[in-house]
């Protein structure tokens, strides 16, 4: 036998980051399966998990969290490094940066739904632009900006008032310290 | 209400200014929807470049006789045509811009435009 076993420690950190991920996923994926009237206007259920992580976990495990949730729902649903992987990346990056600013803001007065909206608004303005930039290098996308736009407030309220609901609940049972 | 509890000042604030950036995307994003002008050509000159305010109506010599364009406030449309197959007449009302209808046989078009230019195709 040899010794030469590469030794992969596996922190509980990185265990919450899996389950969480896989919770993303899976809300991804119900995500995809509601029929939209147009494309890019989603419910995007999965950031009622990264809302709730940022809140419980920091934001460091929120990246963690919606940049496997991007990977591996992209994966399951057979779009990996095709336009619409690319347009949820940029809008998951754009979104990410803006709660990274916006859980700055006093707790006392703004709760998840301000954050959620602000993620949402932030995007769908990261799609846009990489839309313009990219794909359809035209002003014509931005006719859809209103739509978009009230998507994101609608789709916005409702996950940030479910985040809400969610941490107004109890936190789950106290798991070894983590930083 | 239980969901109402979960809403904090803020939140309200960050929903009414939200809600007041969506009501403005509107109008700022689709400015062009308002058409202002129709422009007809014939043979690829410009026939008429008339104003979207008044009734009237227009008559367009071509190589097979008269096409009848009728304007409205707001809109235009082909009335008559003497060609066979009829495509600019059936496509009724244009009111945005960048609609046209072309009445090839004829050699008649009748164009929307706006106060911004718009395209009809995009290549890119």
């Amino acid at each position: 036998m040899t010794q030469s076993v590469i030794e992969l420690t596996v922190t509980d950190e990185d265990r919450r980051i899996a389950w969480l991920a896989t919770a993303a996923v899976a809300l991804s994926l119900v995500d995809a399966a509601i029929p939209s009237p147009l494309p890019g206007v989603k419910p995007g259920l999965a950031n009622i998990v990264t809302l709730v992580v940022l809140a419980r976990y920091g934001w460091a495990t929120a990246v963690w969290v919606s940049g496997l949730r991007v990977l591996a729902g992209s994966l399951l649903l057979g779009y990996f490094l095709a336009p619409g992987f690319f347009l949820s990346l940029s809008g998951t990056v754009l979104s990410l940066a803006t709660l990274g600013l916006a859980r700055y803001l006093p707790s006392r007065w703004f709760g998840p739904v301000s954050l959620s909206i602000l993620a949402a608004f932030a995007h769908i303005g990261g799609q846009l632009l990489l839309a313009r930039l990219w794909l359809i290098p035209h002003d014509g996308v931005f006719l859809l900006t209103p739509v978009f736009a009230a998507a994101a407030l609608v789709f916005g309220t409702i996950n940030g008032l479910i985040a809400a609901k969610l941490l107004s609940d109890p936190p789950p049972p106290p798991e070894p310290t983590h930083a | 209400m239980p969901w109402l509890r979960l809403i904090k000042i803020g939140d309200w604030l960050v929903i009414f200014v939200a809600a007041l950036l969506v009501g403005l995307s509107f109008p700022l994003f689709w400015q062009g929807g308002m058409a202002d002008r129709a422009i007809i050509r014939q043979n690829g000159q410009v026939f008429a470049d008339v104003d979207l305010r008044a009734r009237r109506q227009l008559e367009v010599p071509g190589p097979l006789g008269q096409t009848l364009i009728a304007i409205e406030p707001g809109r235009a449309r082909v009335l008559a045509d003497p060609g066979p197959r009829q495509y600019c007449v059936r496509q009724g009302w244009l009111m945005r811009p960048g609609e046209i209808a072309i009445c090839a046989p004829n050699r008649v078009s009748l164009q929307i435009t706006g106060r911004t230019k718009v395209y009809d195709s995009i290549s890119y």
